[in-house]
């Protein structure tokens, strides 16, 4: 087999899109998730213009990621989108919710109007953050495909232990994400209440984490498989706990910087994993392995991810480059004014 | 009802629904160029004052358009998945391409055009709402692209046979500039374009009627008609062209449009009129030659008519014809309002007549309507296909998806859906209220104007 080749290429760039979905907009969510946390409502709308100016930006890694899969892989955006139809509809609700709550919520004084528009913002955020990880979840221990390459199962399958419990995990995981981004942004009183609720989420974060692996060995027999056949992924598993134990580590010393890179780093090496133990397979058909969607028999044509990739190579480093310009403009702690949120 | 009725249901209504906002933001982000650049050049703190205003009203318009824009991309999947199939290697290089070029603009550079007043100097800031404004016709691009390959196939051939037959890309170039995508395209801008400037004219004309913040409604209301009546002459041109490219590559959605059973030369065009189905003609009032003189550029020209089409190769006519003739009808009724206004404003005696100012003040809803049914007719008239003469709709639905679950979904977005139209309208209505902020006609940090500015004036 041929790790070079553009389907391969494109297995990588779905998943690095994926993945800066999760680095970024899973700040936002995790903000999100710890937004009831507070009564206060000058604390809750510093926390919400700690994202205010980029959360928009960085949800346009899921959409743009999706448009890659739909492009480069079209099989599987069929298949998975079709099969988890109720899960996918739910997702959009969480999104929707959490998008117009940011722009509504300090558009009117009243106590009701912006406790109503607060628990749209943390509840579209959790479930959005439950949601993907059910995907993943489901994705990464096999769904029933039909010989046709359709999903063969039901909604309520989809909601297993294992899916359950990675939607936990994700959860969790943006939760010290985003507690983390928030100390960041943040002084006073509410960067001390971020800082404890930092703590914990990441002692949360790394009991999931650990149930997530041992679930995996045990109960995903082809993940766990690859491991065993291809010792060097440990290496990766290594970097993965490594950056995991980090976190804490820069945070106790007050490296929050240093903290929120390891966390990306957390996310990174588990999404390496992901794809490494599923690679060539992106869809793993279970229990008939050989209806599996993998980069070849899902994928575009290669004059077509030949052409996306000319797009990519052009696009994404423009996008990278005013991306960092943004963030370098706001950088620093959130400061109010009449434009914000 | 059955999962295609429903699902079709769900997809006009969601399209819909997100189509009241795009325009807007591409309309508003061109006024907001030119409010700015207005800004820069004349220093002249009022449109400092118009250029905050707006790009408030922006701000409530662009957040809709993303909320209910990610749903678009995620339907396709989940409830035209054989559709998705079938077109993915194409369609989705389109939808891609919208992503890295369009959206991640549009949305990175809102950040410094929204919260960035403080934070940046005037040219930089002037220099995000044009990327913003550059992102939102970008995706207008490859969103037409995307449609236009469902309308006017075309640099594709078909791979496979049967249930696996698709779409793959032999010539991407010939399949972005396919027959129907730029004067699509063109169209589309257009009707953008009209609907920001009627906002700001709708708004303007408001003020001008209480009386209020005169001097800057007065200078928005003249930017605001001037790129109206542009926006309209250019969609008379553009129409023009559209049309008769639909002639050429689509004649089965013509002659819906108007209603053209038979094809005929001297074909007449139904100026006001109904179609009869049942006996397969139109009634009302016609001027004879002039669909043949406007395809053709020549009365006797032949006009193919529906006959030419086996009956399950129509497109419904009475709706088609209904939604085609309504866009024209407000489009003339809007380029007639931008030209009147425009003259009263230059003899500067629009202040005078408010029962002009009244007509501008409801002006808003003709850009609006006309695009909504300006999309029907084009998405309406292309039937039965989903992809033309390559996929019938109903072949493109998802084969796992139950009408229940459909129903389900149907009913939360319409619950939803009308719940956030009343919170937009509560909101604009609540930011139109309240005015342009006196603050901002003294800009201060970074955007604070020389000393000498103020003896200037």
């Amino acid at each position: 087999m041929n790790y070079f080749d553009l389907n391969s290429i494109w297995f990588v760039l779905v998943g690095v899109l994926f993945t800066g979905y999760a680095m970024l907009d899973g700040f936002d969510l995790g903000i999100g998730a710890l937004h009831l946390f507070t009564r206060k409502d000058e604390e809750r709308r510093v926390m919400l213009n700690s994202i205010g100016p980029v959360w928009d930006g960085n949800e346009v890694w899921l959409v743009t990621g999706g448009g890659a899969l739909f492009a480069a892989f079209p099989d599987v955006y069929a298949t998975v989108f079709s099969g988890f139809y109720l899960a996918f509809i739910l997702l959009l609700f969480a999104l929707i919710f959490r998008a117009v709550a940011i722009e509504f919520r300090s558009k009117q004084p009243m106590f009701w109007w912006r406790q109503m528009w607060d628990i749209g913002f943390a509840g579209g955020s959790i479930l959005s953050a439950l949601l993907i990880g059910v995907a993943m979840g489901n994705i990464a221990q096999g769904i029933p495909i039909d010989a046709n390459g359709e999903f063969a199962g039901t909604f309520l399958g989809l909601l297993q232990p294992y899916p359950l419990l990675l939607g936990v995990t994700t959860v969790a995981l943006f939760m010290m994400h985003g507690a983390i981004y928030g100390t960041m942004k943040t002084e006073g009183e509410l960067h001390d209440k971020l800082r404890r609720w930092a703590m914990n989420s990441i002692i949360f974060f790394v009991i999931c984490a650990a149930t997530t692996t041992m679930a995996t060995l045990l109960y995903v027999p082809h993940m766990a498989e690859r491991v065993k056949n291809h010792p060097w992924l440990f290496s990766i598993v290594l970097v993965n706990m490594l950056s995991i134990a980090n976190i804490p580590r820069e945070f106790h010393r007050g490296k929050d910087w240093l903290a929120f890179l390891s966390s990306c780093a957390t996310m990174a090496t588990l999404m390496m994993l992901f794809g490494l133990d599923q690679y060539p397979n992106l869809v793993y058909s279970w229990p008939h392995p050989e209806n599996s969607l993998n980069i070849y028999n899902a994928a575009s044509s290669h004059k077509t991810l030949g052409i996306m990739l000319v797009i990519a190579c052009i696009g994404v480093p423009i996008v990278l480059a005013y991306t960092a310009c943004i963030y370098w403009i706001f950088r620093g702690k959130v400061k109010m004014n009449r434009s914000s949120y | 009802m059955d999962v295609l009725t429903l699902s079709r249901i769900q997809f006009g209504l969601t399209i819909g629904f997100h189509y009241i906002y795009p325009p807007l933001s591409i309309g508003l982000g061109l006024m907001l160029v030119i409010m700015e650049a207005a800004w820069l050049k004349t220093k002249n703190p009022v449109y400092h004052q118009m250029a905050k205003f707006w790009t408030n009203i922006f701000a409530l318009t662009f957040a809709l358009g993303v909320a209910t824009g990610i749903v678009m991309e995620f339907e396709f999947g989940t409830n035209w998945a054989t559709y998705s199939r079938f077109v993915g290697d194409v369609f989705g290089s389109a939808l891609a391409a919208e992503g890295i070029f369009a959206f991640f603009l549009e949305s990175g550079f809102l950040a410094v055009l929204l919260f960035g007043w403080d934070k940046v100097g005037r040219k930089i800031h002037f220099f995000a709402t044009c990327m913003v404004c550059l992102g939102a016709h970008f995706s207008a691009v490859w969103i037409t692209v995307a449609n236009s390959f469902m309308q006017t196939p075309a640099g594709y051939h078909i791979v496979g046979q049967g249930m696996h037959a698709r779409a793959e890309i032999t010539d991407f170039w010939a399949m972005v500039f396919s027959p129907s995508s730029m004067d699509r395209l063109f169209h589309t801008l257009c009707g953008a374009w009209a609907t920001g400037a009627f906002l700001v004219v709708s708004v303007s004309a408001f003020y001008l009627l209480k009386k209020q913040h005169e001097d800057f409604a007065g200078r928005s209301l003249r930017i605001g008609l001037t790129v109206a009546l542009t926006a309209c002459v250019l969609q008379v041109v553009s129409g023009d062209i559209s049309a008769r490219g639909v002639a050429k590559n689509q004649p089965a959605k013509l002659a819906a449009f108007e209603g053209l059973y038979q094809t005929t030369n001297h074909a007449p065009l139904t100026l006001v009129g109904y179609v009869d189905e049942q006996d397969e003609k139109v009634v009302g009032l016609q001027a004879p030659g002039l669909l043949s003189y406007l395809v053709y550029h020549d009365t006797q020209g032949t006009v193919t008519g529906l006959d030419a089409f086996a009956p399950q190769d129509r497109p419904p006519v009475e709706s088609s014809f209904l939604f085609f003739h309504g866009m024209v009808a407000i489009g003339f009724t809007l380029l007639a309002v931008a030209t009147l206004g425009c003259f009263l404003s230059l003899r500067g005696q629009l202040i005078q007549h408010r029962w002009m100012l009244w007509i501008l003040v409801f002006s808003i809803l003709g850009p609006e309507m006309a695009n909504q049914l300006g999309w029907f007719a084009a998405e309406v008239g292309r039937q039965p296909w989903i992809v033309y003469g390559l996929l019938r709709t109903p072949e493109g639905l998802s084969k796992v998806v139950q009408a229940n679950a459909v129903l389900t979904s149907l009913i939360l977005f319409t619950f939803i859906y009308f719940l956030l139209f009343a919170v937009f309208i509560y909101l604009l209505n609540h930011k139109i209220q309240h005015g342009p902020h006196p603050d901002d006609l003294v800009p201060h940090g970074k955007l604070a104007l020389p000393d000498n500015f103020m003896s200037h004036k």
